[in-house]
């Protein structure tokens, strides 16, 4: 995840800046220390029947686990970084709010599509199905998605930018609404999921399994954090070359105008003393 | 081990998904820093242009 180029003028040209390759080190470290915990350190899912003595539970099937959760928890986050930024969009409507606004909704949405995915992986060899239309949480994580693909979708139309900004806010708002609902289907509507209710708040896992859950939610916020912050700054520079775009036109413009005035003044000047006589152009 | 079908894909995916975002997004902010002065890019420690609270004088 490092971001330098190799040429001395080109090491500025980049979203890099010290601390943020740092980060990036970090990160790249965890998610190899997460491997390592998920595949070599922890044990697979494996329980005796008390009655029977046959063996039974997930098996290796439990290490998605690791990824499937975190990603799932950073989902929310990262909605709702995108929630408050859009407040800030409506009440301060200034770039700021808006670019973060946007760089959370478009990295939540890349981790909810991969939360429906490894969701679906690991629904497989656990409930034997890849999906389950009555399952209220996989609809309700579905419908987030979807809405948030919509707020996406939304920002590319080419409005006015303010307008746009406002507007997806309000996208955003309505979107995030659903999180509580995704948290809590569980709870709820607890005969209509597939899903089990929580076993963190219940400490139904423990030890080993326990740390590298923790662990997982430390990486998953760390690429959450790395990513983030790298899109913030694609933003900042999309608006900035927007911006500069505009500028450069509109000095354009006026350079043009500028030479216009100047060739019609000397045209004139010249017609006049061409009149007068004189009988030396340019003079 | 078993599953291993699932969890290389499971995993395969996320690593492969969130690296290719992160090497695009890398790819776009080159593109995009060769187009717009230093004076935007704060994270190079430059100072904002005046005119508004977070050192932009227009946009959004």
């Amino acid at each position: 995840m490092g971001t330098t180029t190799g040429t001395a003028a080109g090491t500025r040209d980049t979203t890099g800046s010290p601390r943020s390759r740092l980060l990036g080190v970090v990160t790249l470290l965890a998610v190899a220390v997460l491997g390592v915990l998920a595949f070599v350190l922890t044990d697979p899912d494996v329980r005796i029947h008390p009655t029977t003595g046959e063996e039974f539970g997930q098996f290796d099937a439990v290490r998605m686990l690791y990824v499937h959760v975190p990603l799932a928890v950073m989902t929310y986050l990262a909605y709702g970084i995108c929630a408050v930024a859009s407040v800030g969009v409506l009440v301060k409507r200034t770039p700021w709010w808006d670019v973060t606004a946007h760089a959370a909704a478009e990295v939540g949405t890349v981790f909810c599509g991969l939360v429906l995915v490894t969701g679906s992986i690991w629904g497989r060899p656990v409930w034997n199905t890849w999906w389950e239309w009555g399952d209220v949480r996989l609809m309700t994580t579905l419908v987030l998605f979807l809405m948030f693909t919509g707020y996406l979708a939304l920002r590319r139309t080419t409005d006015d930018p303010r307008r746009q900004a406002r507007r997806a806010a309000v996208v955003a708002l309505v979107a995030v609404l659903d999180i509580p609902l995704v948290n809590r289907s569980v709870e709820w509507w607890e005969n209509r999921t597939l899903h089990q209710r929580s076993t963190i708040g219940e400490l139904k896992i423990e030890d080993l399994t326990l740390f590298t859950l923790f662990f997982g939610f430390v990486t998953a916020g760390l690429v959450l954090a790395w990513l983030l912050l790298h899109r913030f700054r694609v933003g900042w520079l999309e608006q900035a070359a927007l911006d500069h775009g505009v500028a450069a036109a509109i000095a354009e413009r006026h350079a043009e105008t500028d030479d216009a005035e100047v060739l019609r003044s000397v045209g004139e000047r010249a017609a006049g003393e061409g009149t007068s006589g004189d009988g030396e152009p340019g003079s | 081990m078993t599953h291993v079908g699932y969890l290389v894909a499971g995993w395969g995916i996320v690593v492969g998904v969130l690296g290719t975002y992160a090497v695009r997004l890398v790819r776009r902010g080159r593109a995009l820093s060769g187009r717009v002065p230093e004076v935007h890019r704060r994270w190079l420690e430059a100072p904002g242009p005046a005119g508004s609270e977070d050192g932009r004088a227009s946009g959004a």
